[in-house]
């Protein structure tokens, strides 16, 4: 086997040092009924000759269509470079930089992970990533409750993508924080239900989409000073690609911002690994969740970076700490570091400028097929929702046959499209044309 | 290599310079810049660098020549399994008939996914002895809370609402009262024995109706098999509680034996430890988790299922303990899971477990003499050791971790578990050969004869790393986390 | 060995009380700053919270380590030591004359249940 570096006289010889006589000694003092003496019902070791043709067999089993779907997972560009970089060993192999004399490099781009988040988000302060941004929606909410000490009510608007929603739900029915939904009106949040919602004084935080689930980027106008009069936080869910262009959780007066960062060059990957992100103002950085990495210098003065303020985190607080996590995302936060260093804010700024523009072409094209209605009449960026006349299913079902992965179905008469930069005209008018001829 | 480059990318940016390509424009008439309300806009623009593709290769590059792998060199990190990363997963995780998969995509366009993703589930289920398995949750302490809110979900479902308390061993994993509190349970403490197992006398006056279960690893984080484990089964079930199974150490008994005949209910399995997939510097991993028959309704959802003509499905319960994640876990890192356990078979399965346990009696055994060894006796996959034999030389623990730096090695893990002052905890796993043990060993012995002869060059190492010892205080003192910040 | 002042109240905790008239200053002994290292920050209630003896109220951490704060006496704290926030370092410099909480007390008696210098002096066995 070649993951086993031993031979029979290493065994023997390293049984005979450790004063053993077989393998079996190494067990002895397992009691017997709980020792397996049976073959696991597991396949025959394969060889990479094998596995590849099994996984290409499997692998033709799923389709591969283009893509306007989005509801929080986006079909955006990978750039070539970042697939080999993040591969090297020095990179994929380490631990967690527990020791920074060895470390310097997942320090440091943790430390510039750190710094372009918080240019996106105009946010002071980020930790080193958390594992999506459901489970960093869920963990800004659980920031809230503690912030506040005495209230554990959390309101979230209707518009928030529901994937995101249920994830804060299922960690606040354990965690015992109170969830209420804020209406919703024309697609975006109802102002007065949340004022409404805030008058008992009771609420630790209230938590809005940008843009939300309907792809609508929301006026939060006034909601901040509406949220702190009654001593709540603003919680702000944003898609970092779109933060490029559109105002700022800072800009908006929000205490947090948490998101995903697919939307920054990550492959869609079935779900995952994708990386959460999760930024506040600097009066909160107590109780941010997670590593967070500082700079600081060596013995000999050299500027380094290391692990900081670790005494809010579970290995030194336990059942005290802000949190259980005990990892980030690294990797995948090393992937977006890559990509937003290769945009930069030009190339940010023209992937929403295509994205808008192919959304805004389909939209248009889609209402003229006289199938599609807007669901709304509100801005939006890359993606939006149409009423259909025809069933939702039998549009997708057609656009299915062509290739084509039409969208997410929001409702039994609503279809969600997001277009990316990838998305080319041929392929927009094909996707038209398709639900046109239905 | 440039030996000592030290610049952010930050620092290479020049106003101009673009790393980006993008096709041409081919839809006028749709300017965001117009279209866009102004009051929805950003005000300032964000200060990402500018810089080139080649900037940006040479810069991560140079950045990784400063970082410590599996890939370069041994790493004795105790409770990290740190084995080898085999690289045919990374090709299987990247194929691209896996890698453009959208979420929402119908089932049946994703097939070959779910197939991975059901047999990997059933893989873990046979070698555990569990009957089902999620691949949902994202990480180990991801898991173990996906696990714990499983058993809170048993005790809610059958109208038992007062077992709101969950008893952890003194010598668990910081993780283990972490997420037992982010799932709103209070934490009990049992004490360990003399020789680091659960106290068994300690427990039982413990367990009453208000107890959910208890949370153990076996082997403990001593690296000690826990023989007592079918009375703690009998008595915690007894009671009414469950047993909860940290994955944490399960490579020492891999193939050996399983935590579900143990008499464990719920597990998590570290995909990141146990079965290779790399740690990434701190993510992402990938932590399953694994009940026995009569808990499957309460794994988190959606749960991937397969009919009677072996086509695969999506099943959202109603009973269960709810969503922990956006959809089915890292299934990237699924896919290197399952590729390692095609690539060992049935056959090799089985070695893991006692290779990386010989691995490390051989190690331990070495070095008793100079390291003082608390618990005598044949360990598991790891071991720990309380700092030197000689303690008047005043070498630390700390010290003999930043001087193994020196000679090329990454430190085990120290100052865990709690239950000594000076723990050393060493961990070899079975990818490592007798050599590489060899020369770690024969390092080990030269650092404890530096500390006897030369105290000061342990005490001040590391001095051939990138950077030496840091300010650690002033760090947390006056946090500067960003570059903004540090520019100040 | 560790300074202990005269006049101040000691819990096994580590936490002294120094009583004048109806209020109480609360910090931690030198012995604990010492143990502790150097501290880096002070996690401190509010104004107007309550405290319990016996109870936690905050925490003090250092680099790689955080001890919670155990209130040695009952009361409402009328004020937090501000200058913590921004020189943690203080408590190392001077942990007595760096109090961190100063408290109306609820219950002067309770004092009488702490160690007086002497005793404390004794249960460090120094």
């Amino acid at each position: 086997m070649k993951y086993f570096p031993h031979t029979q006289e290493d065994i023997e010889q390293m049984l005979a040092a450790a004063g053993l006589k077989s393998m079996d000694d190494l067990y002895a003092e397992i009691p017997e009924q709980l020792l397996f003496n049976r073959e696991f019902a597991l396949p025959e070791a394969m060889s990479e000759i094998e596995i590849r043709k099994f996984m290409d067999a499997l692998g033709k089993k799923n389709s591969q269509l283009v893509c306007f779907a989005g509801a929080g997972v986006e079909d955006h560009y990978s750039p070539s470079i970042i697939n080999p970089i993040i591969s090297r060993g020095e990179f994929l192999t380490a631990y967690t930089p527990y020791q920074p004399e060895i470390s310097q490099g997942t320090l440091q781009y943790i430390f510039e992970y750190q710094s372009m988040i918080c240019e996106l988000t105009g946010m002071d302060v980020t930790n080193a990533s958390m594992y999506d941004g459901c489970t960093a929606t869920a963990e800004a909410v659980m920031m809230c409750v503690a912030a506040a000490k005495k209230r554990n009510k959390v309101l979230v608007s209707a518009t928030m993508n529901p994937k995101v929603k249920r994830v804060v739900e299922t960690y606040s029915k354990y965690n015992g924080v109170v969830i209420e939904t804020v209406a919703e009106k024309d697609g975006v949040t109802d102002l007065a239900d949340l004022q409404n919602k805030l008058a008992g004084d009771d609420v630790a935080g209230v938590l809005l989409a940008q843009p939300n689930f309907y792809g609508i980027v929301e006026d939060y106008s006034g909601v901040a000073a509406m949220c702190h009069e009654k001593k709540a936080l603003m919680v702000m869910n944003a898609n970092p690609s779109t933060l490029a262009v559109l105002k700022t959780p800072a800009e908006w007066g929000a205490d947090i911002a948490c998101g995903d960062g697919q939307s920054l060059g990550i492959p869609m990957n079935y779900g995952g690994p994708y990386v959460g992100y999760l930024a506040c103002t600097n009066s909160l950085v107590r109780k941010l969740p997670g590593r967070i990495v500082g700079s600081t210098t060596d013995v000999d003065g050299k500027r380094a970076f290391v692990l900081t303020l670790q005494a809010r985190e579970q290995h030194i607080r336990r059942e005290k700490a802000n949190s259980n996590i005990c990892s980030n995302q690294s990797l995948m936060a090393l992937y977006v570091t890559i990509y937003m260093s290769l945009m930069g804010h030009k190339g940010l700024k023209e992937v929403n400028k295509r994205s808008y523009a192919g959304a805004h072409y389909l939209a248009e094209k889609l209402v003229a097929t006289g199938k599609c209605s807007m669901a709304f009449d509100k801005p939006f960026l890359n993606e939006f929702a149409v009423k259909t006349s025809v069933c939702p299913k039998t549009i997708q079902a057609a656009l299915l046959e062509k290739g084509i992965l039409g969208g997410v179905r929001i409702a039994d008469d609503m279809l969600l499209f997001c277009v990316t930069e990838q998305r080319t005209k041929a392929e927009i008018d094909l996707l038209v044309e398709t639900i046109q001829n239905i | 290599m440039i030996r000592n480059y030290d610049k952010l990318i930050f620092e290479l940016s020049k106003e101009g310079r673009v790393g980006y390509s993008l096709p041409k424009k081919e839809i006028d008439g749709y300017c965001m810049c117009c279209g866009l309300p102004d009051n929805l806009k950003r005000e300032t623009t964000p200060e990402l660098p500018e810089v080139t593709e080649f900037d940006v290769v040479r810069h991560y590059t140079n950045l990784s020549n400063k970082n410590f792998g599996v890939d370069t060199g041994f790493y004795p990190l105790g409770s990290c399994t740190m084995k080898y990363n085999p690289r045919i997963n990374e090709e299987m995780a990247a194929h691209p008939a896996f890698t453009q998969l959208h979420p929402s995509l119908p089932v049946e366009c994703a097939q070959g996914a779910l197939e991975v993703y059901y047999n990997l589930a059933e893989s873990l289920a046979e070698i555990s002895g569990l009957a089902a398995f999620t691949l949902n949750p994202y990480a180990g302490a991801h898991g173990e809370l996906a696990g714990l809110m499983i058993m809170r979900q048993y005790h809610m479902q059958r109208g038992d609402l007062k077992r709101t308390k969950v008893i952890v061993p003194d010598s668990a994993h910081g993780t283990n009262p972490a997420s037992a509190a982010v799932c709103g349970l209070e934490i009990v403490e049992v004490k360990s024995t003399a020789n680091g197992t659960v106290d068994v006398e300690d427990l039982k006056p413990l367990l009453d109706d208000t107890i959910a279960g208890i949370m153990m690893t076996n082997p403990n984080t001593l690296g000690i098999f826990e023989t007592e484990i079918p009375e703690i089964s009998r008595l915690v079930h007894e009671c009414g509680g469950l047993l909860y199974y940290d994955g944490a150490n399960l490579n020492a008994v891999l193939g050996k034996c399983r935590p579900g005949d143990m008499g464990f209910d719920i597990m998590h399995i570290n995909l990141h430890k146990t079965f290779s997939t790399p740690h990434g510097g701190g993510g992402p991993g990938d932590g399953p988790v694994g009940v026995r028959a009569g808990l499957e309704q309460y794994l988190p959802n959606p749960q991937v299922k397969k009919d009677a003509d072996g086509k695969f499905y999506l099943e959202c319960d109603e009973k269960s303990s709810g969503y922990v994640s956006n959809f089915l876990g890292n299934f990237g890192v699924i896919m290197r899971a399952y590729t390692y356990i095609l690539t060992l078979g049935r056959e090799n399965v089985k070695m893991v477990g006692p290779l990386a346990v010989l691995n490390a009696n051989y190690v331990k055994e070495a070095l008793k003499g100079d390291y003082y060894l608390p618990i005598e006796g044949v360990c598991k996959h790891e071991f720990v050791f309380d700092g030197l034999v000689d303690k008047s030389t005043g070498v630390t623990t700390l010290d003999i971790a930043k001087r193994l730096l020196d000679y090329g090695y990454h430190a085990p893990t120290i100052y865990f578990p709690l239950l000594f002052h000076q723990s050393i905890m060493i961990e070899p796993t079975e990818t490592e050969s007798k050599e590489t043990l060899d020369e770690f060993i024969a390092v080990m012995k030269k650092v404890a004869r530096e500390a006897a002869e030369n105290p000061d060059v342990v005490k001040s190492a590391p001095h051939s790393t990138p950077v030496r010892r840091l300010d650690e205080t002033t760090a947390a003192r006056f946090p500067k986390t960003t570059y903004k910040q540090m520019k100040g | 060995m560790s300074k202990i002042l005269e006049g101040l109240y000691y819990a096994e905790s580590h936490e002294f009380v120094k009583i004048e008239g109806e209020y109480g200053y609360v910090g931690i002994t030198d012995y604990a700053q010492h143990e502790l290292g150097n501290v880096v920050y002070v996690d401190m209630p509010e104004v107007d919270d309550e405290v319990e003896a016996g109870e936690d109220f905050g925490a003090v951490e250092s680099v790689k380590a955080a001890s919670d704060l155990i209130s040695p006496v009952s009361g409402t704290v009328v004020e937090v030591n501000e200058a913590l926030n921004d020189s943690p370092e203080l408590v190392n410099a001077d942990p007595y004359a760096n109090w961190i909480i100063k408290v109306q007390l609820s219950d002067a008696s309770e004092a009488e249940k702490l160690m007086d210098a002497a005793a404390y002096k004794a249960f460090l066995g120094e």
